[in-house]
């Protein structure tokens, strides 16, 4: 018995959300009394330092025909390594990789998966939220073998100050239909799923070419920029930027909405951040019911005051 | 072009949440449901665009109970050519996505699209596991698709930007904002839905994997701490939020 965990490394190195899986496994492992291994498929450097959050063995898949995404040849990798290590439970981050690949294995293996946990399982019933985040649900996997993707940003970090070994794995990796032919990062800003701090705005702005105050304080916090729905629709900042229901749904630590009502469309792509900052004109906007803290106030004059006193600190 | 949408009832976004049978049941009283937005707005929406340029049909399969039916036959008013529903109670993605597997292998699509998740279980599974139990390929989160004789290009979402995949019929995608515009059905095609086919098929033999065993509502926030001034806001994010 051990829990397998697929360590993501699509550049080249482990993501952010490579750490939250293993993070999640180690955990898992220690609770259970069992080991943690993780898989990784690719080039990828580092992986060692997997150990860190109680991986004890990373099984690496150094195929070059894996650096390309394709999660048909993943699940095939996964599904391998856990008949290998006796898996019964296969963690990944519910993540644009994480979304692509653990359905595939749950089909593969027949074995129940639940996506997005935000929480330990506490015997075989996971927690994850529902209805966009508005509800809770407690979900039992009934498989023998189980799959969890964790929601990244949901379970805090314990370090065990391990180091992990690394093997080699060779797997026969099938030929798939799927051939990726270019890949286009349209920034190299701090990707948004991943930010600790985001900074978002709203159609409060008036106009794109006043979104310099809101980069600005970004920079300063260290934070990735968002908008709502409208101000993307209208084309003032780019599609990528947009959380909400229809967008990208996001949990940060803080999350700073300037000159957005709020409407429930958009608290859904964000009620999962632990601090909400609202600042609006309107003191009757649906958003300060879902803020922690909160200013009835000109964006045009707070956000610059704020940039102020973060400089001051 | 034989194509396959999988349709999703849900709750309306602005639907009231709450359960029933000591928290174990989504309260349906007095809510609307709708297409599930992501089946509707883009994978239906794509799939007709695609049919309107290069022939073929679109059909809809939905997974679930006559209470289904209003909202298949919005999928045929919006304009798809006709619409299966699988009679079964959905348990969980995997059993769904068995019997959609069951039905495309014995039909024959050229591609199956699917929104990107159910806004009620956001689960983003069932399009991945249609397309591992018929073994072809799938593109998860696709924002845009454009045909090339069988020769898809397709573009997904990635951590900070967008991959541009080329991929041969049959595959899966689950479709994302960006791949279509959403469509309002209008009288014409309100009217044609009502004769358009609907058949209901029996469901195939299939396990569950997981079964639901209570909601909870998240704890109501304990109120908003209004400040007057961004000095004390930023001290108070500081010390008393520790989260700058």
């Amino acid at each position: 018995m051990s829990v397998l965990i697929y360590t993501d490394s699509s550049n080249g190195a482990l993501t952010k959300n490579a750490f939250e899986a293993a993070n999640y496994g180690g955990q898992l492992a220690k609770a259970a009394g069992t080991d943690a291994i993780a898989v990784v498929t690719g080039t990828a450097s580092g992986l060692e330092e997997l150990g860190k959050y109680g991986i004890s063995k990373v099984l690496h898949v150094a195929d070059a025909s894996l650096d390309n995404f394709d999660p048909q040849k993943i699940a095939h990798v996964v599904a391998t390594a856990a008949s290998e290590t006796s898996a019964d439970t296969i963690v990944f981050a519910h993540d644009y990789t994480g979304k692509s690949v653990a359905p595939r294995l749950s089909a593969k293996l027949d074995a129940g998966l639940v996506t997005g946990a935000i929480a330990l399982p506490i015997g075989n019933v996971v927690k994850k939220a529902v209805f966009s985040g508005k509800a809770f649900a407690e979900i039992e996997i009934t498989t023998a073998t189980k799959i969890i993707s964790v929601l990244p940003n949901s379970l805090d970090k314990v370090e065990t100050g391990g180091s992990a070994s690394v093997e080699t794995f060779a797997v026969e990796i099938p030929s798939t239909g799927i051939t990726v032919k270019e890949i286009k990062k349209e920034s190299t800003e701090l990707s948004l799923t991943e930010a600790d701090i985001v900074v978002s705005a709203g159609r409060g702005l008036k106009g794109p070419e006043n979104w310099g105050m809101v980069e600005e304080l970004a920079k300063e916090l260290g934070a990735a920029t968002a908008c709502s729905r409208p101000v993307a629709d209208i084309g003032w900042r780019p599609h990528h930027e947009h959380v909400g229901q229809t967008g990208l749904a996001i949990r940060p630590n803080l999350y700073i909405a300037a000159g957005i009502s709020g409407a429930i469309q958009h608290l859904a792509g964000v009620n999962g951040s632990k601090v909400i900052v609202v600042i609006n004109t309107d003191p009757e906007a649906p958003f300060f019911k879902a803020a922690d803290y909160g200013i009835v106030g000109d964006a045009f004059e707070v956000l610059p005051k704020m940039i102020e006193a973060i400089k001051n600190l | 072009m034989k194509i396959l949408v999988c349709i999703s009832k849900a709750p309306d976004t602005t639907a009231k949440i709450a359960f029933t049978e000591g928290d174990t049941k989504f309260d349906e009283a007095g809510v609307q449901f709708i297409v599930n937005p992501y089946d509707e707005w883009y994978a239906l929406v794509r799939g007709i665009e695609l049919k309107e340029a290069n022939g073929g049909s679109v059909t809809v399969v939905n997974v679930g109970g006559a209470d289904s039916d209003p909202i298949i036959r919005k999928a045929l008013a919006i304009g798809a050519d006709d619409a299966v529903r699988i009679e079964a109670e959905t348990t969980d993605a995997l059993y769904v996505a068995k019997q959609i597997a069951n039905y495309a292998k014995e039909h024959g699509f050229d591609m199956v699209l699917s929104g990107k998740e159910t806004i009620d279980y956001n689960g983003s599974q069932v399009g991945g596991m249609v397309a591992e139990l018929m073994n072809i390929p799938y593109v998860s989160l696709a924002s845009k698709l454009e045909l090339n004789g069988n020769t898809a290009t397709i573009e997904r979402e990635v951590e900070g930007g967008v991959e541009v995949v080329e991929v041969n019929t049959p595959f899966v995608i689950s479709a994302a904002k960006g791949m279509a515009e959403a469509r309002i059905p209008n009288m014409r095609g309100i009217m044609a839905a009502r004769s358009k086919p609907l058949t209901v098929v029996p469901a195939t033999e299939a396990s569950t994997s997981t079964t639901i065993k209570g909601f909870t509502l998240p704890p109501a926030k304990s109120g908003c701490k209004y400040v007057d001034t961004a000095e004390e806001l930023v001290a108070l994010l500081r010390n008393e939020a520790k989260a700058i």
